[in-house]
């Protein structure tokens, strides 16, 4: 390992890094604009000039790889005049308009700008002016702030792989924009506004909304998809000011999606902020006790069999938990977390899971995804194949519809039959993946919410068997779902499935159109047919007034994932916790209170009076609730059902990446991005405006 | 001064044909599978051997560049880039050679490509050149006719293919690592090193980009032997160099002389000496728009070569030698040159991009005489704030005059200010 000497101080550091990291290392802090560990060196700001012994000239140390015996120095009165005449001439052009700035008081310039910054100008010119430009409804700019660092350059064509943006011009006149002046067309677009280190890429819905010092911080996890990014979620008083990402390698890396990141506006509109009864055919507001009173009234005496329960894609466990609890005091077997249908099957946990992990997709080397669009199912599993394909030597051919996944990948088309021929060996790709020493598939849920989906897991589970994607001897584990739901591992794991004899949701709502079930709850759950829910008493317990509260018949308002302290279970099993960053509206309550509330009043008392109780009573039904944090490995098992694959071609499960539960459909900045990126490609009808 | 017979360049007038028969009758592609029959270690030893310096600017050893590809063969092709963006102002050596001596610069590829294991040559032309590359593609065309360079070149058994590439008229693509990214199809941004071309060049691939001159001389040097251009100029500056004088001669010219020579020497002799005589010297740029200017005291004894032009603070750069009269307004030349920098900085990187536009602005104020006596401190500070932070040279070059200027030129500078001042204060009175 290479031995330096920074500022005197002797350091060994790992080859292949730069000169900046090891004066890290060693202590010394480097002031940089460009320098961004997760992009490619562009080397331009030139704030990180550092000197060099034995070199002619400063060194750009966030460029130079570290060599043995380097002597740097970074604390003499040169290179503090080297950075401060740096920080002038980025400090020109600059205008000093930190007041009225979003960016100002989390700036890196005005930030460098203390350390380094003359106490006067000494230019006496006309500042430059740069005109706005577009880059849609997420970004706003103010390119005249811009100090050409190229960080979100580098973020569109090197991370997310839309070569959108550029520079035009030279010298003085270079100009950061996007081509021909349009939106960026990512989902991950957001991550440019933290990247900027002034403010010349701020958030637009954000925007004068508050100021950093303002707002109350607090880390949880997003729901909104089922990667279960790691967040941060700022807020002042009772309001979701914006939600931020926090570092994680295992999960997010340092990038958010843009619904993770943007339909927080839809937390405030359309809340269920208080109960409700139907009287007369309306909802009525009602109390607390009116509304409990109400359910238990109407609930007690039914026969568990004609009662149903199903949980919704942003449920947490606590209350899934305590919804299950519940059914089984009332004698009830039919309840279901799998909304879509999907025959996943509960059993066997590694039949379920992303098995590989996401970090683990940088060590495969072949990858077939099956009926999934993972760009819009998942954008930072999208994005950590793509990084994974851009190392070279990985494969990845996609048996669905063809779409944009911002990397080459092998088109297998879309004829689900193929899987039959893969799984016996027969297909081309599946020599690649048998070929391969990592190789992985990823299953869509959209393709296990079909009639035949037991047969496609069935297939999909002997392609991993016959290609050796199952090993004993070094763990690895190429089988993989990915799942778009948050709520969806943590129910299958505390087994919110039906009992021995009970109903699924096809059965539940078959049975609630034909009269067999008097009553459903519904914990959120809104992605069902409504009309097919026919004539049984309908509860609905959730967040936003969305198609189930519309057809309930008892409304309980609960908190949404910022209003909660609550444990969700990601696509990759990992086991988070989200915290309560403000308070529910109104009313509202947390889930599991709620529930544990409605025991009381049917006179089924659960068992538990605090959040450490209920989380004991998680550990209790499955034992991988008591790690957070750490993925803990599934074993191997037999699952799914061999049978015949229809030949109807894979439909991804979401048609709009901006709109896909209750808080991003109520959200106007999601609504302007779907009329922006979905909609441009579908035909506009006379009431678009 | 230069003895005709050991001039290289005997066409660069363009007075006898330029095409392939003129070329062989003055000696070129004259048994050049013999000087290839060397092997790649002996071209490299016989260029070490003549101490021949990059003759682009920089003044770097070129057998020393050349010895930095690669021996092994990687698996990778290496490539041979020619720099003929010429666009240093003052600068019309490589021109001349493009037009009447082209077949000597595809002699050179080859031998040069050769010796550093490429297969392929890229020449990058300035875009303006557009008769010259008419020429070098001629001169191209016929070698490939005549099996000089193509499969089996010369039939030595080495294959040899050049190619031209126009570029568009930025000054910065003349840079090397700049021409690469342009002639790769990107913007022309200097890279940042290293990695050196030599590693990671052209398509990332081991690459040696060398000026036209350089290039050009390396097979009369083979042919004549090392020892010999080593025995003109002096140790560490041997040689020939084509210099261009320009400005206030009675004669501008392009010609070819030894390293060494004093200023006055090749102005009098070559240009018909400065206007109105030597005692109307005001100064000199010797070479190209980036290296200072230095006033008559230094160029009374000035002699040019690498060494002895760094010694008076200035450069050789291209062998451009600017000259002016005292007709010159000096501030308003160098005003000039700063604006050419800010017109042409390439915008990557911040001291250039913000400097260099401050510079020009400042220096305007200053030839307007509008300026204040401490911003002649800010303008010689910024000047130095620019200098050595920068990707590449440009930044360098941008502030290089203006150092010049405050090295031999403040009273001058001072006295437009003062001037200014006291027409000011009369008029208000």
């Amino acid at each position: 390992m290479p031995k330096l000497t920074i500022d005197g101080i002797e350091v060994e550091v790992e080859p292949g890094m730069t000169v900046l990291q090891a004066c890290e290392q060693a202590g010394a802090e480097i002031p940089r604009f460009c320098f961004h560990e997760r992009l490619a060196i562009a080397g331009n700001c030139r704030m990180c000039l550092v000197s060099m012994e034995r070199a002619p000239k400063p060194i750009a140390s966030c460029a130079m790889p570290v060599a043995d015996g380097m002597v740097i120095r970074t604390n003499t009165p040169e290179v503090q005049k080297m950075r401060k005449g740096v920080m002038e001439f980025l400090l020109i052009n600059h205008p000093l308009d930190c007041p009225i700035c979003d960016q100002g008081g989390e700036c890196d310039l005005q930030d460098q700008a203390m350390a380094y910054g003359l106490d006067h100008g000494r230019y006496l010119d006309n500042k430059r002016a740069v005109e706005e430009k577009n880059m849609g409804p997420l970004i706003k700019t103010f390119m005249t702030r811009c100090i050409h660092c190229t960080r979100c350059i580098r973020f569109a064509e090197d991370v997310a792989g839309v070569p959108e943006l550029g520079a035009i011009g030279r010298g003085e006149h270079m100009e950061i924009t996007t081509y021909m002046e349009r939106a960026m067309t990512s989902e991950l677009s957001g991550n440019v506004i933290d990247l900027c280190p002034v403010g010349a890429l701020t958030s637009a819905p954000y925007a004068f909304g508050a100021r950093s010092w303002e707002l109350g911080k607090t880390e949880s996890v997003d729901v909104l998809d089922a990667v279960g990014s790691n967040i941060r979620v700022d807020s002042r008083g009772p309001v979701v000011m914006r939600i931020l990402p926090r570092l994680n390698d295992d999960v997010n890396e340092e990038w958010i999606s843009d619904k993770t990141r943007f339909a927080c506006d839809g937390l405030k509109r359309q809340r269920l902020d208080q109960p409700y009864v139907r009287r007369d055919g309306r909802l009525e507001p009602a109390t607390w006790a009116q509304a409990l009173g109400a359910v238990a009234d109407r609930m007690k005496g039914v026969d568990g069999s004609r009662v149903a329960a199903l949980a919704g894609d942003l449920a947490d466990c606590e209350s899934m938990m305590a919804l299950k609890d519940l059914m089984t005091a009332l004698g009830s077997p039919n309840l279901d977390c799998r909304q879509d249908g999907a025959k996943l099957d509960p059993a066997c946990r590694a039949a379920y899971l992303f098995n590989t992990t996401i970090a683990g997709i940088e060590d495969a080397d072949a990858c077939l995804v099956i009926g999934a669009n993972p760009r819009w199912e998942a954008p930072l599993v999208n994005l950590r194949l793509r990084k994974r394909a851009l190392a070279g030597g990985f494969t990845v051919g996609v048996l669905g519809p063809e779409v944009d996944l911002t990397f080459n990948y092998r088109g297998l088309g879309n004829e689900p039959g193929a899987l039959a021929a893969m799984a016996a060996g027969d297909h081309p790709f599946a020599k690649v993946l048998k070929r391969a020493q990592r190789p992985m598939l990823i299953l869509g849920v959209g393709a296990l919410a079909r009639p035949d989906g037991a047969a496609i897991l069935a297939a999909a589970r002997q392609i991993a068997e016959e290609t050796g994607m199952i090993r004993e001897k070094d763990g690895w584990n190429g089988f993989n779902v990915l799942h778009v739901a948050a709520a969806r591992v943590g129910g299958l794991d505390l087994g919110f499935v039906p009992g021995t004899g009970g109903r699924d949701t096809e059965a539940i709502l078959q049975g609630a159109t034909q009269g067999e079930i008097e009553a459903v709850y519904l914990l959120g759950a809104d992605e069902i047919d409504m009309a097919r829910l026919g004539g049984p008493f309908v509860v609905y317990q959730g967040h936003h007034g969305d198609a189930g509260a519309g057809r309930a018949d008892v409304v309980l308002p609960g908190a949404a994932y910022t209003e909660k302290n609550a444990t969700y279970v990601s696509t990759e099993g990992r086991v988070q916790l989200g915290r309560l960053a403000v308070f529910p509206p109104g009313e509202a309550r947390q889930d599991w209170k709620i529930l544990r509330a409605l025991s009381d009043a049917m006179g089924v008392t659960l068992p538990y009076d605090s959040l450490g109780e209920v989380r004991a009573r998680l550990v209790e039904s499955n034992p991988v609730f008591s790690v957070t944090e750490t993925v803990q490995a599934a074993s191997w098992g037999s699952f799914g059902t061999a049978g015949e694959i229809g030949s109807v071609p894979f439909v991804p499960p979401i048609d709009n990446f901006y709109m896909t539960d209750p808080i991003s459909r109520v959200s106007e900045t999601m609504a302007e991005c779907t009329a922006t990126f979905v909609q441009t490609t579908q035909r506009m009808t006379g009431t678009d405006g | 001064m230069l003895r005709d017979e050991d001039r290289i360049f005997t066409n660069l007038y363009g007075f006898k044909d330029s095409g392939l028969e003129g070329a062989r009758s003055l000696g070129d592609w004259d048994d050049t599978k013999g000087l290839l029959a060397r092997g790649r270690e002996g071209i490299v030893e016989e260029m070490k051997e003549s101490g021949l310096r990059g003759r682009g600017g920089a003044g770097f050893g070129c057998g020393m560049k050349w010895s930095f590809m690669p021996k092994e063969a990687s698996g990778r092709p290496h490539y041979l880039v020619v720099n003929a963006d010429e666009g240093e102002p003052g600068t019309c050596k490589d021109r001349e050679i493009l037009r009447n001596e082209p077949h000597k610069l595809v002699e050179g590829c080859l031998v040069a490509g050769f010796a550093m294991g490429a297969n392929t040559a890229y020449i990058y032309v300035r875009g303006e050149f557009l008769r010259e590359a008419e020429a070098l593609q001629r001169a191209i065309d016929e070698a490939n006719e005549a099996g000089l360079i193509g499969k089996d070149a010369c039939g030595s058994g080495w294959d040899f293919d050049v190619h031209l590439h126009l570029g568009q008229g930025a000054y910065i693509c003349g840079e090397e690592t700049a021409l690469i990214e342009s002639l790769e199809g990107k913007k022309g941004q200097p890279r940042l090193k290293p990695p050196f071309p030599a590693n990671v060049g052209l398509y990332g691939c081991p690459t040696t980009v060398n000026n036209v001159e350089t290039i050009a001389v390396a097979p009369t040097i083979l042919r004549r032997g090392g020892d010999w251009f080593a025995g003109l100029g002096r140790p560490n500056n041997t040689g020939t160099k084509i210099f261009c004088i320009s400005g206030h001669v009675e004669n501008p010219c392009t010609v070819e002389e030894e390293m060494g020579i004093s200023l006055r020497e090749l102005i009098d002799k070559h240009a018909g000496g400065v206007r109105g005589g030597w005692g109307n010297l005001q100064a000199v740029i010797p070479g190209g728009s980036s290296v200072p200017v230095v006033p008559k005291s230094v160029c009374d004894t000035l002699c040019l070569d690498f060494d002895s032009c760094s010694e008076a603070k200035t450069g050789l750069g291209t062998g451009a030698v600017i000259v002016m009269d005292k007709s010159v307004d000096v501030l308003r030349a160098i005003a000039r040159l700063s604006r050419f920098y800010m017109h042409e900085s390439c915008g990557q990187c911040t001291p250039c991009r913000e400097g260099t536009g401050w510079l020009w602005r400042m220096m305007e104020r200053v030839c307007e005489g509008n300026a204040t006596l401490d911003e002649l401190d800010v303008l010689e500070e910024v000047t130095y704030q620019i200098e050595g932070h920068t990707i590449c040279a440009l930044g360098d070059a941008a502030a290089w005059p203006v150092q010049g200027l405050f090295r031999h030129f403040r009273p001058q500078m001072e006295e437009r200010i003062a001037a200014q001042q006291a027409a000011t204060a009369t008029e208000a009175a």
